[in-house]
């Protein structure tokens, strides 16, 4: 049991070429279930363990750091495992019938071997405690991303995809560029060691440059506004089920970098004199906000609308980030689980239109909610969520959002937010309307409810929307308890 | 002073010659060939970063003492493989959106999407 850190990246990466040399459909997905399941399983043994005792260190290969690689598992990265295997698990039941809507039979084998890698990158940049490492498992998700892109009916998926990978290996090199001046300073890659070498270093100059690189470099994976142009594209052309998994991790991971490379490795007050960054994060994240919303308001397709929608909820972790506080952070540490789930189910229940109807345009979804009831109400109450209603998940970030505006003396901003859940409001209206108000079209009519898998796991998604939004405690326990460890501060 | 730091500069010229021609190119190609200028730039840095002055490989023989820095050598092997797959993918998808598009011009995509 004590190789469990280790065991949560390899078990998938391995199962990748394992997968590659299997190469049929059925027996892929099956294989692909197994070692979700397992790898979920294993996340939540972690959480359990560091609850009961603490971080869990794990030395590689037997070699002590800071010479060797180290796997550091504390309460947040236990935490965001939880959720990313989580997704994963669920995407994974899913993509039986999921991906025959937008991909050939005999492609699916290889799908399911990127589907793990992407999926071993992922919970590595979490796991990790070595910032080299970080970068490697970085590029190991994101080119297994770009491939699954591609794999879109469209061409439009291609054009995407090339995009994407401009986007993001500019963005990775940014990272490795700061990782090299980080380096060049302490001479260390463990990133407990540099913490503890970094403020006695004295080249104040370099380590703002570095961090500079670093933050920039990251803000190109997470989407923050102004960056976020690669991302519409690349959620709406990408197969539905790859969606739901981009969605509802990628960009996780990607604020997860942020957090700890900002908390763990510089410290929550550094360069604040030098750098504004936090009035940054907060003008960003509502400008991102806005013009996301407003975007969204206007896009005929469902699964566009929905892709800014992401870059908007993206704004408001940064915007917990931006405050600087406390209950901030746990703001943007609740949002990230609660987005992942309202974000995972909607994509997902989209999957079981783009299944029955064939589109995700508005047009599809004419008079859905009496033909595909059980879909349409998993849409409803995500959209529900997202805006922030009540007994969901929404509710839960966006009161501790406003909570920690208000503390911080950022009444405008607490405003803002309210504000901007209204814009959130027109948008899940428009596809409410055209559902349930309008008369099924030639396109619609005859459609089905989706199939029993899908279905299935867009209600565990949606149960835990509303789960997550009426018993907070793991998530309220769990995330304040990562943000004081993390802002330093003994509970 | 200048001279002495000459890497670093050729490093910043790299760099900057590989940005410009991923941003201002429309061939995807070239594109891509800036691309990798970018990613070499990168590499070339850390090189220099590892080497000591007056050391030597860092194989052990008698009578040496001072050796270079292993460390950002081996971290750039690392760094090479994944550019390498970076672009072969990248090579792959141009060559899909050449079938699917019949060009490779940026403009003449956009504008095909936009019909």
């Amino acid at each position: 049991m004590v190789h469990l850190p280790v065991l949560q990246v390899v078990i998938p990466l391995m199962a990748a070429p394992a997968l590659l040399l299997l190469n049929r459909p059925w027996q892929s997905w099956l294989l692909t279930c197994v070692v979700t399941i397992t790898a979920f399983a294993i996340s939540g043994s972690l959480l359990g363990t560091v609850y009961s005792s603490g971080t869990i260190s794990y030395e590689l290969g037997g070699w002590e750091p800071p010479w060797g690689i180290e796997y550091r598992i504390d309460l947040l990265s236990a935490y965001v495992l939880l959720i990313v295997s989580g997704v994963a698990a669920l995407v994974a039941v899913a993509s039986r019938q999921g991906l025959d809507a937008d991909v050939a039979s005999d492609k699916q084998p290889t799908l399911y071997v990127l589907f793990c890698l992407c999926l071993a990158g992922l919970l590595g940049i979490v796991a990790t405690g070595d910032l080299f490492n970080v970068f490697v498992f970085l590029e190991i998700s994101s080119l297994s991303t770009y491939a699954l892109i591609a794999m879109g009916p469209h061409r439009r998926a291609l054009w995407a995809s090339y995009q994407y990978l401009v986007v993001g290996t500019i963005g990775a090199t940014f990272l490795l560029i700061g990782i090299g001046f980080i380096y060049s300073l302490t001479g260390t890659l463990n990133m407990q060691d540099i913490a503890a070498r970094l403020p006695l270093v004295d080249a104040a100059h370099t380590v703002h440059t570095a961090f500079a690189f670093i933050v920039v470099g990251v803000c190109l994976k997470l989407a923050l506004f102004p960056l976020h142009f690669w991302l519409p594209n690349a959620y709406t052309y990408a197969p539905s089920m790859v969606t739901v998994f981009l969605a509802a991790t990628a960009t996780k991971v990607a604020v997860y970098l942020l957090i700890r490379l900002h908390y763990s490795i510089f410290g929550p007050n550094f360069a604040l004199d030098v750098l504004p960054l936090n009035t940054l994060f907060l003008v960003l994240g509502l400008a991102g906000v806005f013009a996301a919303s407003l975007v969204a308001v206007q896009q005929p397709n469902v699964k566009r609308l929905f892709a800014y929608s992401s870059i908007a909820q993206i704004g408001y972790m940064i915007v917990g980030l931006g405050l600087g506080t406390v209950i901030g952070l746990q703001a943007t540490l609740l949002h990230l689980f609660n987005h992942a789930l309202m974000k995972g189910a909607l994509f997902m229940a989209i999957a079981g239109v783009v299944y029955r109807v064939g589109g995700s345009d508005l047009a599809h979804f004419a008079g859905l909610g009496r033909l595909m009831p059980w879909t349409m109400a998993a849409i409803l109450i995500g959209g529900l969520s997202l805006i922030g209603v009540p007994l969901t998940v929404g509710f839960i970030s966006k009161w501790y959002l406003v909570l920690g505006a208000l503390e911080a003396g950022l009444w405008p901003i607490a405003g803002l937010v309210l504000i901007a859940s209204v814009l959130a409001l027109f948008y899940v209206w428009r596809i409410v309307e055209v559902a349930y108000f309008e008369a099924p079209t030639s396109l619609t009519e005859g459609a089905r409810e989706a199939p029993l898998g899908m279905l299935l796991a867009t209600w565990v998604l949606v149960g835990a929307n509303i789960f997550f939004g009426i018993d907070t405690e793991l998530t309220r326990q769990t995330s304040e308890l990562a943000a004081q460890h993390l802002m330093g501060v003994q509970p | 002073m200048i001279m002495d730091l000459y890497n670093y500069w050729v490093v910043i010229a790299l760099m900057m010659i590989g940005f410009y021609s991923v941003i201002v190119r429309g061939n995807l190609v070239k594109k891509l060939i800036g691309l990798n200028i970018f990613q070499t730039s990168v590499f070339i840095f850390y090189i220099s970063v590892g080497k000591v002055d007056g050391g030597t490989a860092p194989i052990l023989v008698d009578g040496v003492t001072l050796y270079s820095n292993p460390l950002p050598h081996v971290l750039i092997l690392t760094a090479i493989v994944v550019g390498i797959a970076t672009l072969a993918l990248a090579l792959a998808l141009v060559v899909r959106i050449k079938d699917a598009y019949g060009t490779v011009e940026e403009e003449e995509i956009r504008e095909i999407d936009e019909q």
